[in-house]
Order: structure tokens, then C-alpha cells, then sequence
């Protein structure tokens, strides 16, 4: 019955980009929400790390795949100081190689910068460890807009996928879909085995975990490098599907995106598998909705929705669930009262 | 890179330029102290950590910006943004924070009714004011963008009051988060209102040149003393206020311990209302006083909230001489760190500023730590 349901949430997943060929891009957006809410909830739903700076590790796999990319074939230097004039073609095999070894290198450079990251931030608690991300993030895009070798605030432009352009959506589609059904199927393993009972156990009370001989700071760096990992391949497909990026407004979004993971999160019900699916699909709806008919107040909304989401409703739609009716979870609640 | 050093060689060929930044830079530092110490109070008595202050500071820039725009005399800004925070805040705080949702909603209704009769009776003024001038056009603008203001305000208000009162004492993350959406809410608000160009107050005062005769001359703008002088004024008027009243003592007993001031008699809540209403009295006052020595836009607010959580966690909470050591030290720091660097650095630097404090402070713990190994 469970595998008939998942099968069939598969099946719905292939089948969309060919019943609805007009939001093939808006979908694989919706994937990319996904895939960042879902590493989001690894350390901020199940391990108790509210992270503000992920968005460090989309942006940071945007530029490192753009820049693998280049570098196979041109000097990466003149090629984002190059006038537009000046012809820089990349023949069909040139760019799927570029784009395989780039995302994926972007995947195992933004799990080491979390290794890195994380040894410095783990010790830090609480809001200090939600604002220390913050501000790597926001850091990280002022420096980057800084940088002329990567093209400054320019940004940099990636060539156009070289086949079909409709061929191209659902390419892009498709390499969304593979990355984040990996990281769910992961994720439904790693959350079974005692290495997701110790990032609980982390969460529930990090003193006593170590005290049960638990090694707690091996286990945070490993579970975000996992988390950068994943998202840092995100970015570096979606660099690849927008073409040209600019640091503050598309790679390093810190307000959009950045954001957008927490809602998403906190929306579906955090510390659980199947609600950042939820929350993301949810939130897109909400923001697809906004952003076509409140043109100019959607910040507004989405303030308002983050504000009632926290204040209101932090439990999120699962959680609100499972307070509600246990015995659809599996859970059993004895109607007896435990021992006075 | 040849450029930086070239920057460092001026400092140290011309000794001058340095203490022109530094004076730039202490001058600048004045305001930030204030709007952290804002936050400071926020968070010791209410555990509040509060991501929305810059856009509070940004929004008293907007008050006094909007003022001098209507023919108003620059300086009258800082104790009007002062004021119209404190008694909108006030106001808004002792009818709307209670820990009881049909009191919070029925003061929030009655809020949005004022709000919007007095929209509707500005519109209905500016349509039958002065006929057929015109200028009727502009009078609609300038009535209708007055009752706006005014309207947000009491609107944001509301908001906070329905908000903070359910974020105190709760877990960190939530007003950190909470706060962090209001920000975002408020900062496009502003945009939709006031445009996103940046906007200052041209004071009509000339620069002070100091050491004069020196080639290179060190210059104080009048504008830039008297934000500095307002900015100490209204400093010392709160630590008076802390020191002395009984408001100030209520204050202080709740941060140190809010359910034995509970049983002694405070009314904690009230307490609660007031603190905020002071934090976003200081940060109005504060934004005055920088939109006429600097700039202020919409989304520069992130970057003042960031300043004030820099300058709290370097100098610590409840401690005032810290908190105006460590803001001036903020502003000499960037304004060397965007001479040497240049311009484009300057977000960057307050940003890195802060992860500096917090590895420090990630170091003094580690030392301070104690476990079996």
C-alpha cells in the first residue's frame, strides 16, 4: 500500500512536465524548493541548528559549477571580462561535460566549505549560530559581486543548453527531479539508521548526547556537509538552467530563497520526512499566486505569511496533524492516564 | 590589490587622512551605539532579539524625511520621528500587548477603524481643501501620503503589538524569525510608499575645517556635530531615565528577573509595552539623525539591524559604556575598512565584522568550557 503510494507520487512527478508543457520551469522551480527544504530540515528540523545562511551553498554551487564549466575550456579571467562581440562558443559535448564534472564538483566543493564553515559556526548556539549563517551568506555575495575575476556584479553567463529549447525544459526538469528523489530515498534511509536517532538525540539535548558518548560535532559537520552537498548541485544545475546569474539577486538570494527553505519548512512540519515536501509545494502555490496577481505587495504577503507561519502556527501542517489524529502516523495513544 | 596598497601608503604618507576617517567614523559610530542599544534593551528585558530594527531606523529616517519635504526645519525631525514613534509604539503597546487574543484583536480592529477614518477624512479634506488651486494634486499626494504614513505606522504597530507579545519568553529561534518576516514587510511597504531611491536632508550648514592651513585639512560638517550632539543628548536622556525614574527601575528589576518583579508588584507587561515603545522611540530618533548626516533606502535596514547585533554581541547587554565603545569602534573600523578597500566593501565589512566578534566570542567559550576528555 505505501509503495503503491509512492509509486504513483512518482508516476504524478514524471508524468507533470508533459500534462502541463507551460510550467515546466515554474515546476522544476518547485524542485529546487524542495530540494533546499529538505536539506534545510536536516539540520534545522531534525538536528535543532536553525540555519539562515544555506543559501550560501546555492549560491557558492552556482558559481563554482559556472566556473568549472568555463574552465575546461577557456581562461575563466578573459572570459568574463570578454565584450560581448567577441565569439565564445562551446561545442555539445564540451558543455555536458562541463556540466556534469561542474555540478558535481560543485556539490563536493560546497560539502568541504561546510565542513569548514561548520567546525567554525557549530560551537556557536541558538540566534548566534541563525545570524553567524546569516551573515557568511550575506558576506559571502558582497564579496563575490566584488570579485572581477568571476565577473563582479555583473555576474557571469553560462552558454545555452545546445540542443531544443523545449528539449531544454524538460532536461532541466528531469535533473531536478533525479537530484531530489535521491536526497528523499537518502533521507527515508539515513532517518531510520542510528545516525538519524543521534542528530534527534542532538536536537533533543546536545549536552546530554555527548554525555551518552555520542560525538556530537563530527556528526553536525557531516550531516550539513550531506545538506551542502545537495544543495550546492542544485545551484549548480540551476546555473546552468538560467544562464546568466548575478550574485546578490539570484545566486546569493538571501531574502528570497534564503527565506523561502524556512517557510517551506515550517509550513510542511519540521523534523519530519514528508513535510518540507509538503510545505514546498504549498508555498510554491501561495507564491506563484502572489507574485502573478499582488504584483508589488507580494513582499508584503509573504512577510505576513512568514509572520502568522511562526507565530500562529509553527508546528506546521504535519505536526498539526499528528497532534491531532496520532493513529494515522502509526502512532498508538493509550486512552489510560500514565502513572500519577 | 595594487590598489588597496596604494590606499594603505596614503594613510601612513598622510596622517591627516586618518583622522579624518577616524572623525568620520566616530561620527557615523554615534548613531549606530544608539540604535544597538535599543536592541540591547529589547533583548535583556524581553529576550526579544529584534531583526526588524534597522527597518525601525529607516522608518524614522522616512518620518523626518517626509517632514522637511512638507517644509518642515531639518533638525525638527529627530524629535518628531522620537515622538511619533514613541506615542504610536506607546499607544499602540498599552492597548494591544495583553497575553489574550479577543483583547489583542479587538484593539487591533480598533486600530485598523482609526486608520482608516483618518485615510478617508484626509482624502475627503484634500478634495474639498484650497479648490481649485493647481496644486490639488499635490495637496491630495501630500494629505493622503501624510494619513498613509500615519496608517502604516499604526498598522505596523498593531502588528508588533500582535506579535511580540506572543514571541516573548518563547523559544530564540521564533522572534528571531518572526521579527525577520516584519522586517522583510516592512522594508517593501516603505518601497511601495516612498519610492527606492536613496534620500538624505541637505542641512544648510557649512563644513568646520579644523587645523587650518594644512594641505590637506580636516573638515567636520556641521550636520554630521550636531547628529553627534543629538545622538549624545538622547543617550544621556536614557540613562538618566534608566538611573532615576521608576519606569527606568521597573525596567531594570524585569530584565535582572521578570517573575520576582512579577511578585514584587511590576506590572510586567506594562513594563514589556513600555521597553518596546523606548526601543522604537530610540531607533526613530536614530534614523533622524542619519538621514541627514548619510543616506537611507528602503533595504538598508538589514544592513543597520546587522550593525546593531555586531555591536550587542561585542560589547554585551546592559552594558551602556560598552555598547558606545563598541558602535564607535564599528563606525571608525568601516569607514577605514572602505577607504582601504573601496566603497562597493563597506556591507561586506559590517557583515564580516561580525563574524569576526562571533569566532572571538566562539573562542572565549571554548576557553571558558569545561569537559572530560
Amino acid at each position: 500500500m505505501k509503495y503503491l503510494v509512492y509509486a504513483a507520487l512518482l508516476a504524478i512527478a514524471i508524468a507533470a512536465p508533459f500534462l502541463f508543457p507551460d510550467y515546466r520551469t515554474s515546476l522544476a522551480a518547485l524542485w529546487i524548493l524542495i530540494i533546499v527544504a529538505l536539506t534545510w530540515d536536516m539540520t534545522g528540523g531534525q538536528m535543532g541548528y536553525n540555519s539562515l545562511g544555506n543559501i550560501f551553498f546555492y549560491g557558492t554551487g552556482m558559481y563554482v559549477a559556472a566556473v568549472i564549466c568555463i574552465a575546461l575550456v577557456y581562461d575563466v579571467g578573459e572570459y568574463t571580462n570578454a565584450f560581448s562581440g567577441e565569439e565564445q562558443t562551446f561545442t555539445s559535448e564540451q558543455y555536458f561535460t562541463g556540466m556534469l564534472v561542474g555540478c558535481l564538483g560543485a556539490g563536493v566543493f560546497c560539502a568541504l566549505s561546510a565542513l569548514v564553515i561548520g567546525f567554525l559556526t557549530f560551537g556557536l548556539r541558538g540566534p548566534y549560530f541563525a545570524i553567524g549563517t546569516l551573515g557568511v551568506a550575506i558576506a559571502a555575495g558582497e564579496l563575490v559581486s566584488n570579485w572581477e575575476w568571476i565577473g563582479g556584479g555583473q555576474g557571469i553567463a553560462l552558454p545555452v543548453y545546445p540542443g531544443d529549447f523545449e528539449a531544454g525544459k524538460d532536461f532541466f526538469y528531469f535533473l531536478f527531479l533525479v537530484t531530489g528523489v535521491a536526497l528523499i530515498l537518502l533521507l527515508g534511509w539515513l532517518y531510520r539508521t542510528r545516525f538519524g536517532l543521534a542528530i534527534n538525540a542532538i536536537r533533543d539535548d546536545e549536552e546530554k548526547a555527548e554525555g551518552m558518548g555520542i560525538k556530537t560535532l563530527s556528526i553536525k559537520l557531516f550531516t550539513w556537509s550531506i545538506a551542502a552537498f545537495f544543495v550546492g548541485i542544485a545551484g549548480g544545475i540551476s546555473a546552468f538552467q538560467l544562464i546568466h546569474f548575478e550574485p546578490l539577486e539570484t545566486a546569493y538570494q538571501t531574502i528570497n530563497l534564503g527565506i523561502f527553505m524556512v517557510v517551506c519548512v515550517l509550513l510542511g512540519g519540521k523534523g519530519t520526512l514528508w513535510g518540507p515536501v509538503i510545505g514546498a509545494i504549498l508555498f510554491h502555490l501561495f507564491k506563484e499566486v502572489t507574485w502573478n496577481y499582488f504584483l508589488g505587495w507580494q513582499w508584503v504577503a509573504l512577510g505576513a505569511l512568514i509572520v502568522v507561519t511562526v507565530v500562529f502556527f509553527q508546528q506546521g501542517l504535519l505536526g498539526w496533524l499528528m497532534d491531532k489524529k496520532p493513529e494515522w502516523f502509526g502512532i498508538r495513544v493509550e486512552s489510560r492516564e500514565a502513572a500519577k | 590589490m595594487e590598489q588597496i596598497w596604494g590606499n594603505i601608503e596614503l594613510l601612513i604618507d598622510y596622517p591627516m587622512v586618518n583622522l579624518q576617517i577616524i572623525l568620520d567614523g566616530l561620527m557615523i559610530g554615534s548613531v549606530f551605539a544608539l540604535a544597538a542599544y535599543g536592541l540591547a534593551l529589547v533583548w535583556g528585558v524581553m529576550n526579544v532579539k529584534n531583526l526588524a530594527q534597522g527597518e525601525f531606523v529607516i522608518g524614522g529616517g522616512y518620518v523626518a524625511w517626509y517632514l522637511t519635504g512638507l517644509g518642515a526645519h531639518p533638525l525638527l525631525g529627530v524629535p518628531a520621528a522620537f515622538v511619533t514613534m514613541a506615542l504610536l509604539g506607546g499607544a499602540v503597546h498599552g492597548t494591544v500587548i495583553q497575553r489574550n487574543v479577543a483583547a489583542n484583536a479587538r484593539a487591533a480592529g480598533a486600530l485598523a477603524v482609526i486608520a482608516g477614518v483618518c485615510f478617508v477624512v484626509g482624502l475627503y479634506l484634500a478634495q474639498t481643501g484650497p479648490g481649485q488651486e493647481p496644486d490639488t494634486l499635490g495637496l491630495v499626494l501630500k494629505i493622503g501620503g501624510a494619513t498613509a504614513l500615519f496608517a502604516l505606522f499604526v498598522a505596523a504597530g498593531g502588528t508588533y503589538g500582535l506579535i511580540i507579545s506572543r514571541v516573548i519568553e518563547r523559544d530564540l529561534f521564533t522572534s528571531l524569525l518572526a521579527t525577520f518576516g516584519l522586517a522583510i514587510m516592512m522594508a517593501q511597504i516603505m518601497n511601495l510608499l516612498f519610492g527606492s531611491d536613496t534620500q538624505n536632508i541637505k542641512l544648510p550648514y557649512e563644513t568646520v575645517q579644523l587645523l587650518e592651513g594644512d594641505p590637506i585639512g580636516v573638515g567636520a560638517p556641521m550636520g554630521k556635530l550636531i547628529g553627534v550632539i543629538l545622538a549624545a543628548i538622547l543617550a544621556i536622556g536614557v540613562v538618566f531615565f534608566m538611573r532615576s525614574t521608576r519606569m527606568g527601575q521597573a525596567i531594570r528589576a524585569t530584565a535582572q528577573d521578570a517573575r520576582a518583579a512579577r511578585v514584587l508588584g511590576i506590572n510586567t507587561e506594562k513594563v514589556y509595552a513600555f521597553t518596546f515603545s523606548l526601543n522604537s522611540a530610540i531607533c526613530g530618533a536614530a534614523g533622524a539623525i542619519i538621514v541627514m548626516v548619510w543616506v537611507i533606502q528602503p533595504f538598508f535596514g538589514i544592513t543597520h539591524s546587522i550593525r546593531a547585533f555586531v555591536i550587542v554581541t561585542a560589547a554585551g547587554l546592559g552594558n551602556l559604556p560598552g555598547v558606545i565603545g563598541a558602535g564607535l569602534g564599528l563606525g571608525a573600523l568601516e569607514q577605514y575598512g572602505s577607504h582601504v578597500f573601496g566603497i562597493g566593501y563597506q556591507q561586506a565589512i559590517a557583515v564580516l565584522l561580525l563574524l569576526f566578534v562571533l569566532a572571538i566570542r566562539l573562542a572565549v567559550q571554548r576557553r571558558k568550557r569545561q569537559v572530560l576528555k
